[in-house]
């Protein structure tokens, strides 16, 4: 296990190194640089512009400018914004991670969550008016055009009903007087969540450990769980946070559920067709004459199998899914990097833009290790000597 | 191998695979309908789709009777867009998958022939194509360089060539690679090309094919959403028409200007939808599993 996992970070770095350099080249060999604003100046001296030059190290060889280049990023200096312009891109970027960090996984938990669970249940019930309806239903959303669909649920949610904030990631006015800045009461609420989350989940995992539940055990599991949850709330509410934070998940709704409607149909239609190859199987056959019930066949014998080539095409989807979370970002106002990415694009920071780009570079390959490395770990057929026994 | 006929009569059997096809040919007719009523029916000054102009109203103007879809902020005629857009997505579409699918099952096909290095070079590249991310990275690249349709298919044929399509291609070649007849086709004395193009790459190619639906329906998603966001050098097609919409501030107040964004946004999903469907149909006949018995 440990051979495999330090093989992987071994190729996450030459990835990275390759990603970086391939982002370099790629917008060195564009035209046009800002750099020549001052360099084909003709008010400026002949002489002037030779310093210039200089003290901007376009003089020196480009694999000497690119050596640099990644020198500067290590060590965490990646310029100055044009159109923010005396913010460092580090700061803005640093700034900007943590809300598509927090916007990227909320959504695609759900929406993985969301088509298991719908996969599950219409490959179950093949040729039955749920499956087709399902069927269809998804692939209109998977194949949406998201800025649109993100305008009609912005239209629907926040601008006919009213029930949640048009776009942004707060609502200034409420923010005018709040002792705190956003990101402060932003980090404490993902650090609340992430806490409260791991305490249910060890409730229901050192409860549902033995082979039989009851229905008292499953009580108490609910119970420990609110528990947990309320003093949660308590603490936020006592420190005066509570208003804050519950203004960024209304503001966090529209967002999250449109990522989810694009997202499912691949886990759904995925899920069914796993699934029905599952079904056919002799051990469900077995379960099936034995006698259990048929949510217990369906759950615990056919879906459990059909799990692991969704998960591994969940690895192959984040991609797809990091530009549905950069389009989403750009179309709800949402401060994340894609909105940044997009802005910068548009305004010609290169400096941010090419920031902001790698930087979705390596949030992806880390999210891609997270997700191998959870893929190993739930599929024992896996070696770890090296390379996965079944490839492709 | 089965016979072509021996494919249609099981993607027939599939329904969501033949409505996906009804749906791609109703927009084909659609598509082909433009050259027709542009030199015969309609007034060219009038009906251009991008510069076009109806002096007689003001515009937008809702649908009418000159102007069954209505016209957009600047006076062109929404139908005619539309109807002008569907020739050219298609165009981009096609090219870009046939490309993806073209490049990436002989990539996949060598890869699995010769293995070693060719094999590990090929999949680690896969590996971190896979990894970029296409619409913020043609976003970057199209803020640069204004990219027209056709180099932009081209370009997004090459990104999906030579990443995930290549990898499942791989492992079909591989399965393929080790029957009995590729053996007796060495030892008849056939040389590597050969045995790649006559045996190996025959038997991907239903798999491909599936790909390449999948690959339409990203091409043209991809090109509607930077059209949206106005990053490309393209005159007029779906996307650029809710750019259009969006940029002149129409689409604060859906209801009462539903033209201007509803029919191009419903021929985007309905035409992705469409191929996808087929492709879903297709892996029924690729799949013998997903078949019912």
């Amino acid at each position: 296990m440990r051979r495999y996992v330090l093989g992987r970070v071994g190729q996450l770095v030459i990835t990275l190194f390759i990603y970086i350099a391939l982002v370099y080249f790629l917008l060195q060999a564009m035209p046009g640089d800002i750099s020549m604003i001052y360099l084909q100046n003709p008010r400026i001296p002949q002489a002037a512009r030779e310093e210039l030059k200089k003290q901007l190290g376009l003089d020196q060889p480009p694999i000497v400018q690119f050596l640099s280049y990644i020198r500067n990023f290590f060590t965490g200096n990646l310029g100055v914004s044009f159109s923010q312009y005396p913010r460092p891109v580090w700061d803005i970027l640093l700034e900007r991670l943590p809300r598509t960090l927090v916007l990227f996984i909320t959504a695609n938990a759900l929406s993985f969550y969301v088509g298991f669970m719908l996969g599950r249940v219409i490959a179950w019930r093949r040729g039955a008016t749920v499956d087709h309806a399902a069927t269809v239903v998804g692939i209109a959303f998977w194949t949406a055009f998201y800025p649109l669909l993100s305008l009609i649920l912005i239209w629907l949610f926040a601008y006919t009903l009213k029930w949640l904030p048009l776009n942004q990631f707060i609502e200034p006015s409420l923010w005018v007087y709040a002792p705190w800045p956003s990101n402060t009461v932003f980090g404490y609420m993902v650090f609340g969540i992430a806490v409260i989350s791991i305490a249910v989940f060890a409730i229901l995992w050192s409860l549902g450990r033995g082979q039989r539940k009851t229905g008292r055990k499953i009580g108490l599991a609910w119970a420990l769980s609110a528990g947990v949850f309320a003093a949660g709330l308590g603490v936020a509410a006592s420190a005066g946070m509570l208003v804050y934070m519950w203004d960024i998940v209304r503001h966090m709704v529209l967002p999250v559920v449109t990522l989810t409607l694009i997202n499912f149909a691949g886990t759904m239609l995925l899920m069914r067709d796993s699934m029905l190859e599952t079904v056919e199987e002799d051990y469900v056959m077995a379960a099936r004459a034995k006698g259990l019930p048929d949510a217990v066949v369906r759950d615990r014998y056919a879906a459990r199998n059909a799990l692991l080539p969704t998960v591994t095409s969940l690895v192959l989807s984040l991609a797809a899914s990091m530009s549905g979370g950069l389009v989403t970002e750009t179309m709800f106002s949402w401060p994340g990097l894609g909105q940044v990415l997009f802005r910068s694009a548009l305004a010609n920071d290169y400096p941010l833009a090419t920031g902001a780009l790698v930087f979705t570079g390596i949030f992806l390959l880390i999210a891609h290790f997270v997700a191998d490395m959870l893929y190993a770990a739930l599929d024992p057929r896996i070696s770890y000597g090296g390379e996965p026994v079944a490839e492709g | 191998m089965r016979s072509l006929a021996q494919h249609w009569a099981i993607f027939r059997e599939s329904r969501i695979g033949i409505a996906g096809l009804v749906v791609i040919v109703c927009f084909g007719v659609f598509g082909m309908m433009w050259p027709l009523m542009f030199r015969n029916v309609w007034d060219p000054n009038v009906y251009h789709p991008v510069v076009g102009f109806d002096p007689t109203m003001m515009h937008p103007a809702a649908p009418c009777r000159g102007h069954l879809l209505g016209t957009d902020p600047i006076g062109r005629d929404i139908l005619a867009q539309l109807m002008f857009s569907t020739g050219r997505e298609f165009l981009l579409g096609v090219l870009s998958a046939m490309i993806s699918v073209v490049v990436g099952t002989f990539i996949g096909a060598m890869a699995a022939y010769y293995g070693g290095f060719t094999d590990a070079f090929f999949m680690r590249l896969a590996d971190i194509v896979m990894l970029f991310p296409f619409v913020p990275l043609l976003v970057v690249v199209g803020s640069l360089v204004r990219l027209d349709m056709f180099s932009f298919a081209i370009i997004l044929g090459f990104l999906e060539a030579f990443g995930g399509i290549t990898i499942i291609l791989k492992a079909q070649a591989l399965q393929v690679k080790v029957r009995p007849y590729i053996d007796a086709a060495k030892v008849a004395g056939g040389d590597d090309l050969h045995i790649i193009r006559s045996h190996i790459i025959p038997n991907v190619l239903p798999l491909s094919f599936l790909y390449m639906m999948f690959n339409v329906t990203a091409a043209i998603l991809s090109e509607a959403t930077l059209s949206f966001f106005g990053v490309l050098n393209i005159d007029m097609s779906w996307g650029m028409m809710i750019h259009t919409a969006e940029t002149a501030g129409y689409l604060f107040d859906y209801g009462r200007y539903w033209w201007l964004w509803l029919p191009s946004g419903l021929a985007i999903t309905l035409f992705c939808a469409a191929f996808y469907m087929v492709g879903r149909g297709l892996d029924e006949v690729v799949n013998p599993r997903l078949r019912k018995r």
